[in-house]
C-alpha cells in the first residue's frame, strides 16, 4: 500500500514535469504542423541557466543558495525562463522562419541540427568571469561537460515527518549523539535527527541508525554519520520518517507547473491573443486575410512554449540535482517521453498534452514498479504505439480527414 | 540552374580530390597484407612472442617527437569520462617531456574523439596506427570501446594501452593490448568480500544495465558474494539517462538489505543516493571505481556518506607519488583528479616507463617492454603485468565521511 | 490478387522474350561482381588502411541511405527507424557467422581468402539478416496503413527505440563453442547476444569486395525499382495519395512493400557494418541518433534521388573523417552545416532528380523520364 501510494505520488511529480514540456511540443506542433526536435535542449538551456544562476550569481549577491529565501528561487526561475524565451525566439526567427512552408522533412533535419548545435556547444567550456574570493565558483559559458550538482533552492525535507522528540545534544562524539530526552524507536521505521547549529537558518540532517528499542535521557543514539557544525548544546528534534515521505520538491513542482499551465489555459482560450493563436492553428492563411500578424503569433507561441520547457528544466533540475551535461542521454529521454506524451494525448491539443503527461508517467513509474525496471522505456513507446494504433490521433486529437 | 549544376560539379571535385589527398597523405605499408586486401586475421589469443619483434612501424630511426595516441569520448554522452582521462594523460606527457622525454625525444600526443560510437573509435585508431604512425595508443574509457579498437591496433602491430577498461575480453584481443585497471572479476570480489566482512549477509543490486562496466561488475558482484554465503535480496536495473530511481528504490526498499551495490558511474549514484535517503533507504551504499570523483560528494552531499567504495587509491593516502599528483593536477586543471584521470596519468606514465626500457620503439620490442613492467609505482597502486596483460595490483576500500573519501581497507590480489 | 500485379504480369507477357529478361539480369549481376572485383583488387592497393576504412563506412552508408529513400524519397513516407532495423539485421547476421564460426572451425577468427566457407557463410548471414531486417519491416509497415506523415515517424522512432531496449535484453555472449553447447535454455533465451556489453569478437568478413557487391546490388535494385511500374506506383504514392488509389494504385500493400524492400538492404548493410575489422554492435546502434545520420543523408542528397543519396552518404562519411581533427568544435560546425544547407538548399543535391538528369546539360545527355 505505501509503495502503491509511493509510486503514485512520483507519476503525479514527473507526470507534471512532463506535461510542461509536452505543452511546448504540442503549442508548436499545432501551429505550425512540424515536431520541433530541439524543444528538449531547451529544457536543457533552462535546467543549467537555472544551475549557472543559482550557483554562480547568486553567491556574488551575498546568498547562499542552500538557505535562499523563495524569491530567490522564483527569480532564478524567472530568469531561466526569459533567457529560453529568446533563445526560443531566435531559434524560430533565424533557424525555422527562412524555411516556412518548405517541406516537412526539412523543417525536421533542420530541427535535428539545431538540437545537434545547442547539445555540441553546450559542451564546450570557457570562464567568463574569474571567482572574486576563495570558495565562489568561476563562471564559465556555455556549460562544460561535467556534470554539475544543482543548488537545493527548496529544503530537502518532507511534509509529512512526525517530530517524536526534541531537546539539546548533551554530547556529540563521532556518529554518536547523547540524548537529553528519551525516545523509544519502532521497528522498520526510518529515524533521523535535525540539528540546528547556532545561528544557522536551516537544519543539517544525519540519520539514525541505532537499533530499534527505548532510548533513555543520556543514552548514546548511533547516527549514520555528524556533518560538521552539530556541536552539544545544539537543539535537537528527532523526527521519524513517513512511510510514504511527500517531498517539499515535489509539492513546490506540482504547484509551480499547475500554476502555468492554468495561466496558459487562460491565456489560450480567454485572451485576443490566444484567439489569434486558435486562428493561426485553424488555418494559416485564413487567419492572416482576417488581419492576425501571423509572424508575431508564431513567435510568441515558440516563447511561450520554451519558457514552459525552461520551467520545467528548472524543476526538473530541483528535483535531480545531478545536471547532466547537455548531450547526455537523460535529457533526450526525457524529451522524447515528453513528446511522446504529447502525441498520445494527440497532438497540437493542450489538455491532451496534460492528460499524456501523466499517463506516460503513470505507464512507465507503474510498468517500472510493479513489472520489471528493465523495460521501461519499452512501457512508454509500447503505449504510444498502442494508442496511434487504436486512435491515430492521439486520445484527444481531433481527426483530420484528408481532402482530395 | 546553370549555377547549380556548376555547384554541383566543384562539390563532387571537392569530394573527388578530399579522397585523393587521403590517399596522397596516407603512406603505404610494407607488405600486401594491409590495404583492404584480405586483411589477415587479427591475431587474438595469440601466445606472446607470435607478433615477429619488428614487423610494427618504422618510426624511431628519426629524432622528431614520438607520437602517442589517444582515443576517447571527448565529445557526446560521455564526455566526461574522455575529458579526464585526457587530462591524466596530458599532465603525463608533459611532466615527461619537461624531465628531458626519452633521450631528449619528445612525447607528442596525438588525440582524437570517438563521440562514444563504435564505429568512430574504431575509424580513429585505425588512422592513428595507419596515416599517423604513433607508437603506441592509449584508450579508451568504455569497455565495448576499447574491443572496437583493440583490433585495428593489434593488427597493425602497435601496443595499446587501455587506462580504465574494465571488461576482461579487452586484453584478450591480442597481445598488443594491454590495461593498467582491474578486472570486473577482481573488483566485483573485493566488493562482496567487503560487504560480507561487515557482516552483510543480504544486498540488493540496483545496476545499469545499458553500461557493459556496470553490467559486468553487478555480475561478479553477484557471483563472489553468493559463492560467499550471502543472498541478493534484489536486482534492480536502470538505463543510461533514466534519472528517476525510485520504482527501483521502492523496490528494494521491500526487500530490506543490509546494503545496496551501485556499480554505476558517479554522475548517476549521487542521484540514486538523494533519492535512496528520501525514501527513508538508510542502508549504507557500495561500488566500485566508477564512483571516483570530487563530484559525488559534490552532488550527493550527506546522501552519500557512509557509503563505501572500491577504488584504486585514496586521496588522503600521505605517498608522496599520490599527494604530487592531486598537487600539480589541481594547478593545472583546477579540480581535483577523478579516478579516470588517475588512471589516464598512470597508463601514459606506465608506457614512458617501458618505453625507456624498450629496446627500440618498434611494436614488437614495446610490447615486450610493457609486458615486462613489474612493480611500477604508480597513482594507482602498484602495478604489474601478467601473462593476461592485466594489471595486478591491490584496490582499496574507501568511505565517503565528511565529503571526502577516507581509507578503510586494502585488498590484495590473490 | 492487387491491380499492381496483374500489371507485372501483363508487362511479363507483353515482353518479346523472358529468356532475354534472364540474360540481362545474368550480365547486371556479372558487371556488379566485375566492379566489385575492379574495386577490391585495383582501388583497393591503391589505398592505405585508414581510406579503405572510410570507403568500407561510406559503402555502408551508401546502402544505407539508399534504402531508406525507398521509404522516405520515393514512397514520401517518414521513417526515422532506419537505425533499428539495421541493428536488427546486423544482429541477425553477426550472431549467425559468429556461432556457426566457433562451431565449424573452432574459433571466431575469420578464414582468410576471397571465396571460402567462413565468407560465404557471412554472405548468406547477410541475407538472412537482410530477411530478418525485411520482417521486422513488415511489422513496422502495417501500422502505415493507419498513419501518416508525422505519426508514422514516430511509430518508427519508436520502433528503433524498442529493438534498442530489447537487445540490452540478450543474455551474455558465449566465447566457445562447448559453452554453447553445455549452455541451458536460460542463457540461450533471449539469444546470447552480449546484451549491454555489445556483441564481439565478429569475425571480419566485411571487405570492400563484399561492400562494393552489395552498394552495386542495392543500387542496381533501386534504379530498376524507381522505373518498374511498381516504382512508379510508389513515387504516384508520394505525390497525390488519394490520386493515386482512384488510378487503381494498392496503397497499402505498395507502403508495406516499400518497407520491406528498404528493411531488407538496412539489414544487409547492418551485417556488412557488424563484420568490419574494428567494431563492435552494441544497443545503441539501434537509437535513433544513428537513423537521423540515415535521414540527414537522404535529405541531404535531395528526396528521391538515389544518386543523391548515395553521394550525400559519401559526402558526409568522408566529411566526418575529415574533421576528426577539429575536436569538439566537429559537432558544433557540422550542426551548423546542417542547418545552413537546409535553408538555402532546401532541395538537398539534387531535388528529386538523378545526378545525371541535374548535370544532363553538361554532358548532353538525354533525360531519363521520371
Amino acid at each position: 500500500m505505501g509503495d502503491l501510494l509511493q509510486t503514485l505520488i512520483t507519476v503525479i511529480s514527473v507526470g507534471s514535469l512532463y506535461a510542461l514540456i509536452a505543452l511546448g511540443y504540442t503549442m508548436v506542433y499545432g501551429i505550425l504542423k512540424f515536431i520541433n526536435f530541439a524543444h528538449s535542449d531547451v529544457v536543457v538551456i533552462g535546467a543549467w541557466t537555472s544551475f549557472t544562476t543559482a550557483a554562480v550569481l547568486l553567491p556574488r549577491l551575498g546568498v547562499t543558495p542552500t538557505e535562499a529565501p523563495w524569491w530567490a528561487a522564483a527569480g532564478v526561475l524567472m530568469l531561466a525562463m526569459v533567457v529560453c524565451g529568446l533563445v526560443g525566439f531566435c531559434v524560430e526567427r533565424f533557424a525555422y522562419r527562412p524555411l516556412r512552408g518548405a517541406p516537412r522533412l526539412n523543417v525536421l533535419i533542420t530541427a535535428i541540427g539545431v538540437s545537434l548545435f545547442f547539445q555540441n556547444f553546450g559542451q564546450l567550456k570557457y570562464e567568463v568571469l574569474k571567482p572574486d574570493g576563495p570558495g565562489k565558483p568561476a563562471m564559465s559559458l556555455p556549460f562544460g561537460a561535467q556534470p554539475q550538482g544543482m543548488p537545493r533552492l527548496v529544503g530537502s525535507r518532507a511534509l509529512n515527518d512526525a517530530t517524536v522528540s526534541r531537546g539539546t545534544l548533551a554530547g556529540v562524539d563521532g556518529a554518536v549523539v547523547r540524548l537529553s530526552e528519551g525516545v523509544s524507536l519502532e521497528e522498520r521505521r526510518q529515524y533521523s535527527i535535525r540539528v540546528t547549529p547556532a545561528g544557522a537558518p536551516r537544519a543539517i540532517e544525519a540519520m539514525v541508525v541505532a537499533p530499534a528499542g527505548r532510548y533513555e535521557p543520556g543514552q548514546d543514539l548511533r547516527v549514520g554519520f555528524m556533518p560538521a557544525g552539530a556541536a552539544p548544546g545544539s537543539a535537537y528534534a528527532l523526527v521519524r520518517s513517513a512511510r510514504v515521505p511527500i517531498q517539499l520538491v515535489d509539492v513546490a513542482i506540482v504547484a509551480t507547473a499547475g500554476l502555468l499551465m492554468v495561466l496558459l489555459q487562460l491565456l489560450v482560450y480567454r485572451t485576443k491573443f490566444g484567439m489569434a493563436m486558435r486562428a493561426v492553428s485553424f488555418n494559416t492563411t485564413t487567419a492572416s486575410l482576417m488581419g492576425v500578424a501571423v509572424n508575431r503569433v508564431i513567435s510568441l507561441t515558440f516563447v511561450l512554449g520554451t519558457s514552459l520547457a525552461a520551467a520545467a528544466g528548472f524543476l526538473y533540475s530541483l528535483k535531480y540535482v545531478t545536471l547532466q551535461q547537455t548531450a547526455h542521454q537523460g535529457w533526450v529521454l526525457l524529451g522524447l517521453k515528453a513528446f511522446v506524451a504529447a502525441v498520445v494525448g494527440g497532438i497540437g491539443n493542450i489538455q491532451g498534452a496534460v492528460l499524456g503527461g501523466f499517463l506516460i508517467a503513470f505507464v512507465e513509474q507503474f510498468g517500472a514498479r510493479y513489472i520489471s525496471s528493465d523495460l521501461r522505456d519499452v512501457y512508454v513507446f509500447g503505449v504510444l504505439i498502442l494508442v496511434l494504433l487504436l486512435r491515430p490521433t492521439g486520445i484527444l486529437g481531433s481527426t483530420v480527414r484528408e481532402k482530395v | 540552374m546553370v549555377t547549380a549544376k556548376w555547384l554541383l560539379c566543384g562539390l563532387g571535385l571537392v569530394a573527388l580530390s578530399a579522397m585523393l589527398g587521403l590517399t596522397g597523405c596516407e603512406k603505404k605499408e610494407g607488405g600486401g597484407a594491409s590495404a583492404g586486401g584480405e586483411r589477415p586475421a587479427p591475431k587474438a589469443a595469440a601466445p606472446r612472442g607470435q607478433t615477429p619483434v619488428g614487423e610494427g612501424n618504422t618510426y624511431d630511426t628519426g629524432s622528431g617527437p614520438i607520437k602517442v595516441g589517444h582515443f576517447g569520448s571527448l565529445t557526446g554522452p560521455q564526455a566526461t569520462f574522455g575529458q579526464s582521462t585526457s587530462q591524466g594523460l596530458r599532465l603525463a606527457i608533459e611532466e615527461f617531456n619537461a624531465a628531458g622525454g626519452l633521450n631528449g625525444r619528445q612525447v607528442a600526443l596525438v588525440e582524437y574523439d570517438t563521440k562514444g560510437d563504435a564505429r568512430e573509435a574504431g575509424l580513429v585508431v585505425t588512422r592513428l596506427v595507419n596515416s599517423d604512425k604513433v607508437s603506441a595508443v592509449l584508450g579508451e574509457v568504455a569497455s565495448s570501446l576499447s574491443l572496437a579498437g583493440a583490433p585495428v591496433a593489434q593488427q597493425a602491430g602497435v601496443p595499446m594501452v587501455s587506462p580504465s577498461s574494465t571488461n576482461p575480453r579487452v586484453t584478450e584481443v591480442g597481445d598488443m593490448i594491454f590495461r593498467v585497471c582491474f578486472i570486473d572479476p577482481f573488483q566485483g570480489q573485493v566488493c562482496a568480500t567487503f560487504a560480507k566482512e561487515r557482516g552483510i549477509s543480504t544486498v540488493a543490486i540496483l545496476y545499469d544495465q545499458s553500461q557493459a562496466y556496470s553490467a559486468g561488475l553487478a555480475t561478479e558482484f553477484e557471483r563472489a558474494f553468493v559463492k560467499l554465503g550471502g543472498t541478493i535480496s534484489g536486482k534492480q536495473t536502470y538505463n543510461e539517462g533514466d534519472q528517476d530511481f525510485t520504482a527501483q528504490l521502492t523496490a528494494i526498499r521491500s526487500g530490506n538489505p543490509g546494503m545496496i551495490f551501485i556499480p554505476g558511474y558517479y554522475t548517476d549514484v549521487a542521484n540514486i543516493a538523494i533519492q535512496a535517503r528520501k525514501l527513508g533507504v538508510t542502508v549504507p551504499l557500495l561500488g566500485g571505481d566508477g564512483w571516483d570523483s570530487s563530484k559525488l560528494a559534490e552532488i550527493g552531499g550527506t546522501a552519500v556518506e557512509g557509503s563505501f567504495y572500491s577504488n584504486h587509491y585514496t586521496v588522503d593516502d600521505p605517498s608522496p607519488v599520490i599527494q604530487d599528483f592531486i598537487r600539480k593536477y589541481r594547478a593545472k586543471f583546477g579540480q581535483v583528479p577523478d579516478g579516470l584521470a588517475a588512471l589516464g596519468y598512470d597508463a601514459a606514465r606506465l608506457l614512458f616507463e617501458a618505453m625507456a626500457r624498450a629496446r627500440s620503439l618498434h611494436g614488437g620490442h614495446l610490447r615486450d617492454a610493457i609486458a615486462a613492467t613489474r612493480e611500477f609505482h604508480g597513482v594507482t597502486g602498484t602495478i604489474s603485468i601478467n601473462d593476461k596483460r592485466d594489471a595486478v595490483k591491490p584496490a582499496v576500500i574507501v568511505e565517503m565521511k565528511g565529503g571526502q573519501p577516507r581509507y578503510v581497507a586494502t585488498v590484495n590480489p590473490e | 490478387m492487387s491491380p499492381v500485379s496483374k500489371l507485372d504480369e501483363q508487362a511479363a507477357l507483353v515482353m518479346p522474350d523472358r529468356g532475354r529478361a534472364a540474360l540481362n539480369a545474368l550480365v547486371t549481376g556479372l558487371a556488379c561482381i566485375a566492379a566489385a572485383l575492379l574495386v577490391h583488387f585495383v582501388v583497393g592497393s591503391m589505398v592505405g588502411p585508414f581510406v579503405t576504412r572510410i570507403m568500407l563506412d561510406a559503402g555502408v552508408m551508401i546502402i544505407l541511405a539508399v534504402s531508406l529513400n525507398i521509404v522516405n524519397g520515393f514512397t514520401g513516407q517518414f521513417s526515422i527507424g532506419h537505425a533499428g532495423f539495421m541493428a536488427v539485421g546486423a544482429y541477425v547476421a553477426a550472431g549467425i557467422t559468429y556461432y556457426s564460426s566457433l562451431a565449424l572451425f573452432g574459433s571466431y577468427q575469420a578464414q582468410t581468402g576471397l571465396i571460402s566457407v567462413g565468407s560465404l557463410i557471412f554472405a548468406a548471414s547477410a541475407l538472412v539478416g537482410g530477411l530478418a531486417a525485411a520482417g521486422a519491416g513488415w511489422v513496422v509497415g502495417l501500422p502505415s496503413l493507419r498513419l501518416r506523415g508525422d505519426y508514422l515517424a514516430i511509430v518508427t522512432l519508436g520502433f528503433g527505440e524498442i529493438v534498442r531496449v530489447l537487445l540490452q535484453q540478450s543474455n551474455p555472449q558465449l566465447f566457445s563453442w562447448d559453452e554453447t553447447r553445455a549452455a541451458s535454455l536460460k542463457e540461450l533465451v533471449p539469444p546470447p547476444l552480449g546484451g549491454a556489453q555489445g556483441f564481439q569478437s565478429i569475425p571480419t568478413y566485411t571487405s570492400l569486395f563484399w561492400v562494393a557487391l552489395f552498394v552495386a546490388i542495392t543500387l542496381v535494385f533501386c534504379f530498376r525499382l524507381k522505373r518498374s511500374s511498381e516504382g512508379r506506383a510508389m513515387l504516384s504514392i508520394r505525390e497525390d495519395e488519394i490520386a493515386a488509389q482512384a488510378m487503381g494504385v494498392n496503397i497499402t500493400n505498395l507502403k508495406v512493400r516499400a518497407f520491406m524492400f528498404a528493411s531488407f538492404f538496412a539489414g544487409v548493410g547492418g551485417a556488412l557494418y557488424a563484420h568490419q575489422l574494428g567494431t563492435a554492435l552494441r544497443p545503441t546502434d539501434a537509437g535513433f541518433a544513428r537513423s537521423f545520420e540515415i535521414l540527414i543523408a537522404v535529405v541531404l542528397g535531395g528526396l528521391g534521388s538515389i544518386s543523391g543519396a548515395a553521394l550525400a552518404a559519401v559526402l558526409l562519411t568522408v566529411a566526418s573523417a575529415l574533421m576528426i581533427e577539429l575536436g569538439p568544435w566537429r559537432m558544433v560546425l557540422y550542426a551548423l552545416a546542417l542547418i545552413l544547407i537546409m535553408i538555402f538548399r532546401p532541395g538537398g543535391l539534387f531535388g528529386v532528380k538523378e545526378a545525371w538528369e541535374v548535370f544532363g546539360g553538361l554532358w548532353r545527355r538525354k533525360a531519363v523520364a521520371r
